[in-house]
């Protein structure tokens, strides 16, 4: 699949798409900075409960910010390079799929790269930023070990949110109608994992936390950033392998894709 | 030269009886439109029930963190039952997701509503309200029964927060109509409501209550807000009447308030429709 041919088609898909959005500067401009609104208003909140109280799950303000910073950095990102597949409904629904089916690329980075959101870059950094200065504020023992987990946790944050994106998309192919569905797990495992997950309790979080496996996102990296243990129990290294939890997450997008592919049945008109 | 389109022209003699019969006709046509969409109601509750539990945890959190009996006036029930009936009326009121006039007003559609016979912000809010029944039925009420299961719920204690609330919930789904209407409306102006639509979603979404119980903020910025803008009309106001944090007289007074709020807001859309009207060009061939 990877051959130079289909690569050169590939970046001819991206730069067409970076052509046509920055085509219309005003619009391209405003929304670089509306993007970052809803991600802003997510870390405000975070400020705005910690007016009330001061402490949330056991962590304070600084410690907190790193858990927030790290999903809002991870979140933006991936939903800025995977998050679009949520068009796929459209896609399904109209029988337009069949025009990516076949062309002789592939149908996932297909879709996208088709309407790739670049305005979404401001929001991406906005979220990087965050998780930057939430890092400098907190107050950790920096070692080696701790400098590599705080640049792999949130790339695998982004691949593990990328894969929740594909696999929640992916119910289209099952359930055309599924309209809001896939918002509880895509914008439902942000605020999931935008706090400690020492909040939530009882099967809810067994259920988010280590069935879908979100714990392990933001809220044991960042554990193991601060050297903090945890108080539901798990062992201290969990948070230093927890991005590995990336790795089943996109076995398991790239089987529910396949399948859903293998499935879909045009509109037959 | 005289101008005559649905809203200017006049009739002479008004017919109540007819106006009452095209009203509940066409509130029973938004009922039956989205009485439709089976799928996405079930799938739309769903998420709403999801919300419904990531929210509740946060807030009981801050409850047990703040480690006082309550939390800028709410107990640990009162912020449970806030966020549930919050997870229903989202829907009720409906915040977010609706483009149908500037969807037309780009497409050049709304030509057509122009040539009916009805005022045109008389006849959105009409199938608007046949849309919220339908959400009251299907979307209000799986949150509100999932929440008492699984958290503290609070009762009213007084009889009068009930028709209260009731009363209140009306006067946020014509409140939040008439917001939405106006922000369609920029389309008349700007044909691309993008800018316009953002705004809204982010500022309703924080400033009406959603994210977190507004009392949570400051004095001197919750009651500006309350007062100065529509927000909290929308859907903190209902929910703070439903949970009793106020007496009597003060739940009142936010009823009243939600009331002008409908009145300004209401005539602001007949004005900008009028405006719209007399400048429009319509789109397409």
């Amino acid at each position: 699949m990877a051959e130079p041919g289909a690569l050169r088609a590939y970046w001819a898909l991206l730069r067409g798409q970076a052509r046509s959005q920055t085509s219309y500067r005003l619009s391209f401009g405003i929304d670089l900075v509306s993007n970052v609104g809803a991600t802003a208003l997510d870390v405000f909140t975070v400020f705005v409960l910690f007016g009330v109280t001061s402490e949330l799950g056991g962590l304070d303000l600084r410690e907190a910010l790193v858990v927030t910073g790290l999903t809002a950095c991870a979140f933006a990102t991936g939903d800025m390079l995977v998050g679009n597949i949520e068009r796929i409904t459209l896609y399904v629904r109209t029988g337009r799929f069949d025009a990516v089916l076949v062309r002789p690329l592939g149908a996932l980075p297909q879709l996208v790269l088709l309407d790739l959101p670049l305005h979404k870059l401001s929001r991406a950094g906005f979220g990087t930023a965050v998780y930057v200065v939430a890092l400098a504020a907190a107050d950790i023992a920096w070692t080696p070990a701790r400098v590599l987990l705080a640049i792999v946790a949130p790339a695998a944050a982004v691949v593990f949110f990328g894969a929740v994106f594909v696999v929640t998309a992916s119910v289209a192919f099952w359930w055309t109608e599924s309209g809001e569905f896939g918002n509880a797990f895509t914008y439902g495992g942000r605020d999931f994992t935008s706090y400690p997950i020492s909040v939530y309790s009882g099967w809810f979080r067994n259920a988010f936390a280590y069935g879908l496996g979100f714990a392990f996102v933001s809220y044991y990296p960042a554990l193991a950033l601060l050297g903090r243990p945890d108080p539901i129990g798990l062992p201290g290294w969990v948070g230093w392998v927890a991005p590995l939890v990336a790795l089943p997450a996109t076995a398991l997008a790239a089987l529910v894709w396949r399948l859903g592919v293998r499935h879909y049945t045009s509109t037959g008109s | 030269m005289d101008l005559v389109t649905a809203t200017v022209h006049r009739r002479r003699y008004a017919n109540v009886a007819a106006d009452i019969r095209t009203f509940s006709a066409l509130m029973g046509a938004g009922f039956r439109r989205y009485s439709t969409y089976r799928q996405a109601t079930v799938a739309g509750a769903f998420t709403n029930t999801v919300f419904g539990f990531l929210r509740c945890y946060v807030l009981l959190a801050v409850a047990a963190g703040a480690g006082t009996a309550t939390v800028a006036g709410y107990d640990p029930a009162r912020l449970a039952t806030f966020v549930w009936f919050g997870q229903g009326l989202l829907a009720v009121v409906l915040l977010w997701g609706w483009t149908d006039l500037a969807d037309r007003i780009r497409t050049g559609d709304v030509v057509a509503d122009l040539l009916r016979p009805v005022d045109s912000v008389t006849r959105y809010l009409a199938t608007d309200l046949g849309r919220a029944g339908h959400a009251a039925l299907t979307r209000l009420i799986p949150p509100v029964l999932t929440g008492p299961l699984f958290f503290p719920f609070y009762l009213p204690h007084r009889w009068s927060t009930v028709p209260l609330f009731v009363v209140s919930t009306v006067l946020a789904v014509l409140l939040c109509f008439g917001c939405r209407y106006l922000v369609n409306a920029t389309g008349y102006w700007l044909l691309d409501v993008r800018g316009p639509m953002v705004l809204w979603t982010l500022g309703s979404g924080v400033l009406a209550g959603l994210y977190f119980p507004l009392r949570f903020l400051p004095d001197w910025v919750v009651v500006p807000l309350w007062l100065l803008t529509p927000l909290p009309s929308l859907f903190q106001t209902p929910l703070d009447v439903l949970v009793e944090v106020d007496p009597t007289g003060r739940q009142l007074w936010l009823v009243a308030l939600q009331a002008v709020w409908v009145v300004v807001i209401l005539l602001l859309c007949r004005l900008v429709q009028r405006a719209a009207e007399r400048r429009l060009v319509v789109q397409g061939g």
